[in-house]
C-alpha cells in the first residue's frame, strides 16, 4: 500500500466469492476471443499493443537519441523540439519516447521473473502442504511478504554504484514474488488431489512433470493474472526508484525525467509539459495492464463473462 | 494456544532473518566494507579519518577487524545496546537521535492519513458492496481503480506544481516556516499549513486500497448462507449490511490497517520527498543521496522490526477475533 500502486487485478465484479476458488478454465483456442469481446480488454491491449510498438520502433520515430543533451536549454515547444527541451537541453519528446523500453522492459521481464520464482515456490510448496519441504518455502514467502518492499528496494540499489537496468530488475524480482507465490500455493492444494494428479501418479510420473506439465497448464489463467499483476508493480516500482535518482544510469526513464524535472525546478519555473507527459505516459500504461488484466480475469471465471 | 505460539516463533525467526539481512547487505561487496564506504563518502584520494571508520565499524559490528561470525556477534550485541553508529548527513550525532527527530512529523502525518483513509475507505467500500451495481458502486469502483493507476508521486507532484506554485496557496516545501518547534498554537498552525498537501495527496490515494478490498470481501460475504438465512427469516436489510456482512469482512481490514500502522514508521518516501516534508521517509532519501549508509542501515531495520511487531500485533488480533484462524494450526 505504501508504494501507491495497488493491484486491481483481481476485483470481485459479480457475485459471491467465485473469484478465487473459481474452476480454473483452459484456455485454449478462444482465450483470444472472450479478450477480444470485452471492450475494456480489448482497449488495454490496443494500448499495450500501441505501446510495444512505439518502443520497439524507438530509433526510427524518435526525432533524436534519449540521452543526448546538447541542445538549447528551456526551448519551447517547436518543430524541431514538439514538446520543447529541459533544463539540461535533453529532447523531451525523444526522452518520453526511448523511455518506454525502460519501462517495458521492465514490465516484461520483472513480471516474468517474479512470475517464474512465484510459481517454482508456490507450486511446489502447495504439491508438498504439509511437508517440511512446504514449511520452509512458505516461511521464506511470510519472510518476503512481511519485509517492507520500498526500503529493501532502496537500500539494495544505493550500494551499487553504476547501475543498470538489469540490477532493477533483478532487485525488483527478489522483492515481489511473494504474494503471487501464496496465491499459486493456495490454488494447487485445491488442485492436486484431483483424479487426473492421482492418474498421473499411478502411471509413475515424475513428481516435476505432474506439477508442471499436469496440473500447471490448468492454472494458466492465473499465471498470467499474476505476471501482469507483477508487471504493473514492477514499472511502477522502476519509476518510483528512477524517481529517487536511484534509476539506470545510462538511460532515461519516466521516473528519472520526473526526477530531473523535480530536481532541475520544473516546478517553480512552470514548465508543466516536462512534468506532465512522463506521468501520464506512465498512468496510461499502468491502466493498460489494469484492462489486460479484466480479460483475463474474465477467461479464470466465467461467471464475469455472461454479463460481461 | 498453539497458534500464538507459532506466530511469536515466525517473529522471532523473521526478525533474526531481517537482522542477519542487514548485516550481510553492506558486506555483499568485496573489500573491507568500512573502508570502500569511507571512500565513496569523503572520495577517493582521501585520508582515512580512524574515528570516522571506527563509527562505519561500530554500526556494522566490526571493531577491529575480527573475522565473520565475531562480526556478527559484535553486531547483536551493539544493536542489543542501541548502538546503530553516526550519521554521515547530520555528524556527530547518533542516527537515533536523527531519526527520533524525523520520527514525530511522519507518525502525525502518515498516522492520521492513515486512520482517517481506513475509515473513509472502508465505509465507502462497504457501502458500494451493499448496493453492488448502483451507479454509487460504479462511480466509487471505476474512481479508485483509476485514481490506483496514477503514479501516487505524480499526483503529488502535479498538486505541489498546482495549488503550491501556480495557485501559491500553499507553502511548496518544508514542514514549518519562522516560528520555534514546540508545542504553543502558532507553531501548530504553521505545522498544520505545511502539512495540508502531503496530507491531501495521502487522503486521495489512501482510501483506495481499503475501498477495494472492503467491497471485495464484503462481496463475498454477502453470498454467504449466513447471509441468506438472515434474510430469510426476515432480518432487516440495514441489519444485515452491518451487524452481518460488515462485521465478518471488517477482520481483513482490521489486520491490515495494523500492518499499516507498522510500515507507518518507514514514512512515505516518495511524497515526503516530493513535498520535502521533514519526516522519515525524507531522512531516508538523504541518506540515499548522501550515501549515509549507517542512516540508512538503521531505517531499514526500524522499518522491518516496525512491520513484524505490527504483524505480530496483527496475528494476535486475528487469533482473538476469528476462532477459526486458531483452530486451522492446532
Amino acid at each position: 500500500m505504501s508504494t501507491g500502486v495497488t493491484q486491481t487485478g483481481g476485483l470481485v465484479t459479480e457475485l459471491s466469492g467465485t473469484g478465487a476458488s473459481a474452476e480454473p478454465e483452459s484456455t485454449g483456442p478462444h482465450w483470444w476471443q472472450i479478450i477480444w469481446a470485452s471492450p475494456k480488454a480489448r482497449a488495454g491491449t490496443i494500448i499495450l499493443g500501441i505501446y510495444i510498438l512505439v518502443a520497439l520502433l524507438a530509433p526510427v520515430i524518435a526525432p533524436y537519441e534519449g540521452t543526448r543533451t546538447d541542445f538549447e536549454a528551456l526551448l519551447e515547444p517547436s518543430p524541431a523540439h514538439l514538446l520543447g527541451t529541459t533544463t539540461s537541453g535533453g529532447d523531451i519528446l525523444s526522452q518520453l519516447i526511448w523511455g518506454s523500453r525502460v519501462s517495458l522492459l521492465v514490465g516484461l521481464f520483472g513480471g516474468l521473473f517474479a512470475t517464474l520464482i512465484a510459481l517454482l515456490v508456490g507450486m511446489v510448496s502447495g504439491y508438498f502442504e504439509g511437508t517440511w519441504v512446504d514449511e520452509g518455502l512458505s516461511f521464506l514467502t511470510n519472510v518476503a511478504l512481511v519485509v517492507p518492499i520500498l526500503p529493501l528496494i532502496i537500500t539494495l540499489m544505493a550500494y551499487t554504484e553504476t547501475r543498470s537496468i538489469w540490477f532493477t530488475i533483478f532487485v525488483i524480482t527478489i522483492t515481489s514474488w511473494a504474494g503471487a507465490a501464496r496465491a499459486k500455493r493456495s490454488q494447487i492444494i485445491t488442485l492436486r488431489n484431483r483424479d487426473y494428479v492421482t492418474a498421473a501418479r499411478l502411471a509413475g510420473d515424475g513428481t516435476f512433470t505432474i506439477i508442471f506439465r499436469e496440473i500447471m497448464p490448468s492454472m494458466t489463467s492465473l499465471i498470467m493474472a499474476g505476471f501482469f499483476g507483477a508487471a504493473t508493480g514492477a514499472v511502477g516500482a522502476e519509476a518510483g526508484l528512477s524517481f529517487l535518482g536511484l534509476g539506470d544510469t545510462s538511460s532515461v526513464s519516466w521516473g528519472t525525467m520526473l526526477y530531473q524535472a523535480n530536481t532541475q525546478g520544473a516546478l517553480a519555473q512552470g514548465l508543466w509539459i516536462w512534468l506532465f507527459v512522463p506521468g501520464i505516459v506512465l498512468a496510461v500504461l499502468i491502466t493498460a495492464f489494469t484492462l489486460v488484466n479484466f480479460g483475463i480475469d474474465l477467461l479464470s471465471n466465467p461467471h464475469l463473462r455472461e454479463d460481461a | 494456544m498453539r497458534y500464538f505460539l507459532r506466530r511469536i516463533g515466525f517473529f522471532l525467526a523473521t526478525l533474526w532473518a531481517a537482522v542477519t539481512l542487514n548485516f550481510i547487505i553492506p558486506r555483499l561487496q568485496p573489500g573491507d566494507p568500512a573502508e570502500i564506504m569511507y571512500k565513496k563518502l569523503a572520495g577517493k584520494d582521501a585520508e582515512l579519518d580512524p574515528a570516522k571508520i571506527q563509527a562505519l565499524r561500530v554500526m556494522l559490528g566490526d571493531p577491529a577487524g575480527a573475522s565473520i561470525w565475531d562480526q556478527y556477534w559484535n553486531y547483536f550485541g551493539a544493536l542489543g545496546r542501541g548502538e546503530f553508529g553516526v550519521s554521515y548527513t547530520y555528524f556527530p550525532y547518533d542516527v537515533t537521535a536523527v531519526i527520533g527527530k524525523a520520527l514525530p512529523w511522519t507518525v502525525i502525518l502518515v498516522g492520521i492519513t492513515l486512520i482517517l483513509s481506513f475509515l473513509i475507505g472502508t465505509v465507502l467500500g462497504a457501502f458500494a458492496a451493499w448496493r453492488r451495481n448502483s451507479r454509487f458502486d460504479s462511480v466509487v469502483t471505476l474512481g479508485s481503480t483509476f485514481i490506483g493507476t496514477l503514479p501516487a508521486f505524480w499526483l503529488a507532484l502535479l498538486i505541489l506544481f498546482l495549488l503550491g506554485y501556480v495557485l501559491g496557496w500553499f507553502p511548496t516545501s518544508g514542514g514549518y516556516d519562522s516560528s520555534m518547534p514546540g508545542w504553543n498554537l502558532d507553531f501548530i498552525a504553521d505545522a498544520a499549513y505545511h502539512s495540508f498537501l502531503p496530507a491531501a495527496v495521502l487522503m486521495i490515494v489512501g482510501p483506495i486500497g481499503w475501498i477495494l478490498g472492503m467491497r471485495n470481501t464484503m462481496i463475498m460475504n454477502l453470498g454467504e448462507d449466513y447471509v441468506r438465512l438472515a434474510r430469510a427469516k426476515g432480518v432487516p436489510d440495514r441489519q444485515i449490511a452491518l451487524r452481518y456482512a460488515a462485521r465478518n469482512a471488517l477482520l481483513p481490514s482490521v489486520t491490515g490497517l495494523a500492518l499499516a500502522l507498522g510500515s507507518l514508521l518507514g514514512g512515505q518516501i516518495l511524497i515526503e520527498q516530493v513535498f520535502d516534508y521533514p519526516g522519515v521517509g525524507r531522512l531516508m532519501g538523504q541518506a540515499i543521496s548522501n550515501k549515509d549508509y549507517p542512516l540508512l542501515q538503521a531505517l531499514l531495520l526500524f522499518t522491518i522490526v516496525g512491520v513484524l511487531l505490527a504483524n505480530l500485533i496483527a496475528d494476535m488480533i486475528y487469533g482473538i477475533l476469528d476462532p477459526r484462524a486458531r483452530k486451522a494450526s492446532s
